[in-house]
């Protein structure tokens, strides 16, 4: 698994700190030409349709729930894991708050539920993903499965919960203050892009400024120097899955608001999205080096292009194709330029 | 003696405990009907099994497979449903080439890229199901439609035995196709150059070069074949079910990591072996299939699925346990 990066690492070990950033922001300014380049692509081939305000806006409601997804991937990428049970966590937790407010609202119907139990229903679903997370990281840090495994199993057991829960079709009917997450607005703006935001805001702080991220990225860069340099191992990397879990639970909410269900195979296409906007947004899946500006980019660029395409009318399938293509694209372009660097 | 220290000897006890409990709590579990229908089942599985095998001893890891399974099922019925051809030479080549050559697609991005192969393959898997979908069409080749000589080949009985009351069931001549690709793959992983450079490749890449095996050609031994295997899965499991579903597969990836993982090959490479591999594709199927025969809810049923996965990472990554550092 470590063979992509220990060549690179060899040759440019001296100054690496300098390159890194070099690169990093490299990443960050193509990426965000990208966006620029799209947009008026999108907007000359469909000029009434693309630049109205109505697609902006839902655009703005729907990218968040990915977002959070592919953040709470990169967390995974920086210590050289990845964690394919994001989506499962997501739905266990829409699926257990939404059973929660089931039992809560007894014959009355969830309508009457008011911000107390909605309170509740956000608590149990981040503590579910917090679970989940305590869960992979036992299984990654203390059992010392590797991570694609081990988040492989867990995502199916967590999948069957959620179908043992269900009984297979979706949950409707969540009450209203937790359809005001999803869909509702904050002074003009939509709750589910103001919560993105902040969670930026709060990890690239986490990445970039604590002692937390810096040992995180050590971990992923050179496991042997992190281990050395006093760094705890197998308790960083249960933390940083309990934060994936946390973040995965936080989509999930989103994604349950945003569409008034939950279901066991909502959003089954967000796993490859999410592994694709955290490495075209310059996260490295060896682990040590990733951004939350750069996947909020590959994030926005993404949806964009997605976006166009839906409007000129391109399958769905062939949608899926561009994805998977672009993943690989990003691999090709990565890979050339690291020899390039080396 | 050396065979009952080996996994594959605990793998075989394993099972023969499954086995005697499933029949404590359901007689019904050891009727020849049922075990018949164990086996046809183990077929597709079974072959798409031995080709993830091969990637797992490389080190790697494959969630690709299905998709090309889909991609070499799907072209070659609706091509011959669209020719008007009836043959089986033919088709179940061509579904090979297709897989192999997607195969190659992977062994080439993997190797010239330096990439991790989960990542490579989630990618390939979206292009390549995202093409056949989109470009070459939806809808099902029902059993009205699909050539008759599949049909017939998929029908095709070893021999068969009478239910008291005169219906007939039998044992599918597939499972000798299944069982032939076992062998040859195991003599081929024991006994041959390649086959051993497989084994190097997966404990050690650079150890491997040094000694002489060509990295190169190995990665495209193990993908191609993995790939030209799934193919063949593919095409022969529609003429074993009657039906071309593009959609056919979406999820069993998991299922036969987890069989593969089940039989004792380790994912951090150049451990595992073919028999290992066929018992756990049993196992898994066995204990799939018989939930509702033990009275559980089918709902259960990747709740259980998982959580032996789980379990079998855990036992051989408590076996293989070593220095992360």
């Amino acid at each position: 698994m470590m063979m992509s990066e220990t060549k690179t690492n060899a040759t440019s070990r001296p100054g690496l700190r300098g390159w890194l950033k070099g690169e990093a922001a490299q990443t960050n300014v193509m990426l965000a030409v990208s966006c620029v380049l799209v947009l008026i692509a999108m907007t000359a081939l469909r000029p009434s349709m693309f630049l109205s305000s109505y697609n902006f806006e839902s655009m703005a409601f729907f990218m968040p729930e990915l977002g959070i997804l592919s953040i709470a991937m990169m967390i995974a990428m920086l210590t050289g894991g990845i964690d394919l049970s994001i989506v499962g966590v997501a739905n266990l937790a829409g699926i257990t708050a939404g059973t929660l407010f089931g039992a809560m609202a007894g014959d009355g119907g969830s309508g009457a539920l008011g911000l107390g139990p909605v309170t509740l229903g956000v608590s149990a679903a981040l503590i579910v993903g917090l679970l989940a997370g305590l869960l992979n990281g036992f299984l990654i840090s203390v059992l010392k499965i590797t991570p694609i495994l081990a988040t492989l199993g867990t995502g199916q057991v967590f999948i069957g919960m959620c179908l043992v829960l269900t009984g297979g079709p979706a949950i409707v009917g969540f009450p209203p203050g937790w359809n005001a997450i999803g869909n509702g607005k904050l002074v003009g703006i939509p709750v589910p892009l103001v919560i993105f935001v902040l969670v930026c805001i709060a990890l690239s702080l986490l990445l970039a400024r604590t002692s937390f991220g810096l040992r995180l990225k050590l971990i992923g860069t050179n496991p042997k120097a992190a281990v050395y340099a006093g760094v705890k191992r197998g308790q960083m990397i249960l933390y940083s899955y309990m934060l994936t879990g946390m973040l995965a639970a936080m989509a999930g909410i989103l994604l349950s608001a945003r569409t008034n269900a939950a279901k066991s195979d909502y959003g089954a296409s967000y796993l490859l999205q999410a592994v694709l906007i955290a490495v075209l947004g310059g996260t490295n899946p060896a682990g040590g080096r990733g951004n939350v500006l750069g996947v909020a980019l590959a994030l926005i660029s993404l949806t964009l292009l997605s976006s166009g395409f839906q409007m000129m009318r391109v399958s769905n399938h062939l949608i899926d194709f561009v994805w998977g293509a672009f993943l690989i694209g990003v691999i090709a372009l990565n890979s050339w330029r690291r020899r390039k660097g080396a | 003696m050396r065979f009952l220290r080996s996994s594959d000897a605990i793998i075989l006890a394993i099972l023969a405990v499954a086995m005697i409990f499933i029949g404590l709590v359901n007689p019904a579990f050891w009727q020849m009907s049922n075990l018949f229908s164990l086996l046809k089942e183990n077929v597709v599985i079974g072959i798409m099994a031995l080709g993830v095998l091969l990637v797992m001893i490389s080190g790697g890891i494959d969630v690709s497979f299905t998709a090309f399974a889909v991609a070499g099922m799907y072209l070659v019925v609706r091509s011959m449903v669209a020719l008007d051809y009836n043959g089986l030479v033919l088709p179940f080549a061509s579904t090979i080439i297709i897989g192999g050559l997607l195969g190659l697609m992977n062994a080439g991005i993997i190797h010239k890229f330096k990439m991790i192969p989960l990542i490579v393959t989630l990618g390939t898997a979206s292009v390549v199901r995202g093409l056949v979908l989109g470009l070459v069409g939806t809808s099902n080749v029902n059993i009205n439609k699909m050539p008759e000589a599949l049909v017939n080949f998929g029908k095709t009985d070893l021999f068969v035995l009478e239910r008291a009351n005169g219906s007939t069931y039998g044992l599918t001549a597939m499972i000798v196709i299944y069982l032939g690709l076992a062998v040859a793959l195991h003599l081929v992983l024991k006994h041959t150059m390649i086959g051993r450079s497989v084994y190097a490749y997966g404990a050690d890449p650079e150890a491997a070069k040094r000694v002489g095996f060509s990295t190169g050609r190995t990665m495209i031994f193990v993908y191609v074949t993995a790939g030209a295997l799934a193919g063949f899965a593919g095409l022969l499991h529609s003429s074993m079910i009657w039906l071309a579903n593009p959609r056919d597969f979406v999820g069993l990836e998991l299922d036969v990591i987890a069989a593969v993982v089940l039989g004792g090959a380790s994912i951090f490479g150049g451990r595992g072996t073919v028999l290992g591999t066929v018992l756990g594709v049993f196992i898994l199927v066995m204990i799939q299939n018989s939930l509702i025969l033990m009275g559980i809810d089918t709902t259960w049923q990747r709740v259980v699925v998982g959580a032996m996965l789980v379990a079998a990472v855990t036992v051989t990554a408590l076996r293989d346990r070593r220095a992360l550092v």
